[in-house]
């Protein structure tokens, strides 16, 4: 996909579950090496549409291409060119650091060698060398985050999916997080995030994608974004935009209940 | 590499991750061959004296041993199977399986991986179960063909409930759930041949005994283990285990291929 200018293509994504309409009608266009950052509330839908482009879920209507891949019909195209960091931590809390990313290099088939140096880089990249070999339930959030990330780096994606990678977060961590993203950016890697804080998306996005039960309500830069809305919080965007304030509220769906667990 | 081979790499490495597992958590399996152990324990020392004399043609304690021995085998394996669906229950809850579904690896392996850890873990508790029966003076008569075909059988049992209990696991939904459904595979075999003979329960009760799975496959490790022959339980065995194991397969297959982190 490195020649490939658009990473992500959607157009006229919609889902529902039951009778909950969670997305309508979605259109966005990621260009390779931007960051895009997917803002909205609980229950916006913001985790379905992630899902559907890392081939989880599969939408009602509607195109995806990721990676110049079918989301549907060349669901393995698509999966071999990403990497998915979810809401909650997908890693293996009975094995240790060290053995979560050796998992990670067995199953991207890379030879011993070259697996055992590939987790110990990313171990001392993510500042968990001292750890490694605790096992991960032991770590705290900040740590079980930072090895969710290397575990998602194991395979050298170009295109990163990191969905509310910050939410729950400390303040120290959330900015690690914030490096992490920033130097994958340097190294020509597409990162799609999706965040409820205004704030993140600012820090980090190129594109910001407003998103309100289901729809894309306003999508520009960070700085547009705010200049139309005229102010520096979510909620204060959402009310200017949308008409009603932030917040649960929306349709509600499946996935986006879980956010709610926070 | 083909991708055969790619299943095959995948599976065993998942099969690591098993074995990892079970001897990071000591308990649950010291938990699964205490159950059988008890039970044997209890049944020959509590109740086979009088049991024992009750049995046609039985004298006492060591008869009876003799007529529960083949049951307690079965307990095991079941007890087994059990500790599989908490395990990929727990798998589901913590979002990995998510991350290994939008990895570009072969999508059984995360299954046949607990198959084989299942497996391997069966062998071990019936190393540990037979010679504590053999222990306590459980004599059986059985000739090499007699043992090849008991363990034989033992280890299709095995693999029919393990794919049993891994759909039990992945419908659950929660690991709580998911040690309670299968509870009743640990139950069936005190419904059947397994501690009297059938003939000795009232009639509605002797039918279901007579036509569960659990009889025929008791009768077959029975006759497998007196060295004589199983005649037509045989058949109903092998068949039950072969159905069970197709069913779930097919059903294990069809939840994971929709499962959802949380």
């Amino acid at each position: 996909m490195s020649n490939q200018t658009t990473a992500i293509e959607v157009a006229g994504l919609t889902k529902s579950y039951a009778d909950n309409a969670v997305l309508r009608g979605i259109d966005l266009t990621v260009p390779t090496g931007t960051v895009y950052a997917l803002l909205g509330p609980n229950g916006a839908g913001k985790t379905t549409v992630v899902r559907i482009l890392t081939t989880l879920t599969r939408a009602d209507a509607g195109d995806a291409r990721v990676a110049g891949f079918d989301v549907r019909r060349e669901a393995g195209g698509v999966r071999r060119s990403i990497g998915v960091t979810g809401q909650f931590s997908a890693i293996d809390e009975l094995l240790t650091g060290r053995e979560n990313l050796r998992l990670m290099t067995d199953l991207a088939h890379l030879g011993r060698a070259e697996g055992r140096a590939r987790a110990e880089e990313l171990l001392a990249r993510f500042e968990l060398t001292d750890a490694a070999d605790r096992r991960a339930a032991t770590y705290s959030g900040g740590m079980k985050r930072r090895l969710d990330l290397a575990m998602t780096l194991v395979s050298r994606p170009r295109l990163i999916f990191l969905d509310e990678p910050t939410t729950g977060l400390d303040p120290r961590s959330r900015r690690d997080v914030w490096a992490i993203v920033r130097e994958l950016l340097a190294e020509g890697v597409t990162v799609f995030l999706t965040t409820q804080y205004l704030e993140e998306a600012d820090q980090l996005a190129h594109t910001v994608g407003l998103l309100d039960r289901g729809r894309l309500v306003a999508e520009g830069t960070p700085a547009e974004l705010k200049a139309m809305a005229g102010g520096e919080t979510l909620d204060d965007v959402f009310l200017a935009l949308t008409g009603h304030p932030a917040g649960p509220g929306g349709p509600g769906d499946h996935d986006e209940e879980l956010e709610e667990i926070r | 590499m083909t991708s055969l081979t790619y299943a095959a790499r995948d599976s065993v490495t998942m099969l690591g991750r098993s074995l990892r597992h079970m001897r990071r958590y000591p308990s649950l399996t010291l938990m699964l061959i205490g159950q059988p152990v008890l039970f044997l324990l209890l049944f020959v020392y509590v109740f086979g004296g009088t049991m024992g004399a009750g049995l046609p043609g039985g004298e006492g304690r060591a008869d009876y041993l003799d007529y529960i021995a083949p049951a307690i085998l079965v307990m095991t394996v079941a007890s087994v199977a059990l500790s599989t669906a908490i395990y990929i229950a727990k798998d589901a809850t913590e979002g990995i399986i998510d991350r290994f579904r939008t990895m570009p690896i072969a999508k059984a392996s995360v299954l046949t991986g607990h198959v084989l850890g299942a497996m391997i873990q069966t062998t071990f508790a019936l190393a540990v179960v037979l010679p504590f029966a053999l222990l306590l003076g459980y004599r059986p008569g059985a000739g090499v063909a007699g043992w090849l075909g008991a363990v034989g059988l033992l280890l299709l049992l095995a693999f029919a409930l393990t794919w049993l209990c891994l759909a039990l696991g992945l419908a659950a939904g929660s690991v709580e759930t998911a040690s309670n459904t299968p509870m009743f595979l640990v139950l069936l075999p005190f419904l059947s041949s397994g501690f009297v003979p059938t003939d000795s329960m009232p009639a509605g009760l002797a039918w279901v005994a007579e036509n569960q799975p659990f009889t025929p496959v008791i009768d077959t490790l029975r006759a497998c283990l007196d060295g004589s022959s199983p005649g037509s339980a045989g058949w109903w065995a092998v068949g039950w285990c072969v159905l069970v194991a197709a069913l779930s397969y097919a059903w294990a297959r069809r939840l994971f291929a929709v499962a959802r982190a949380g």
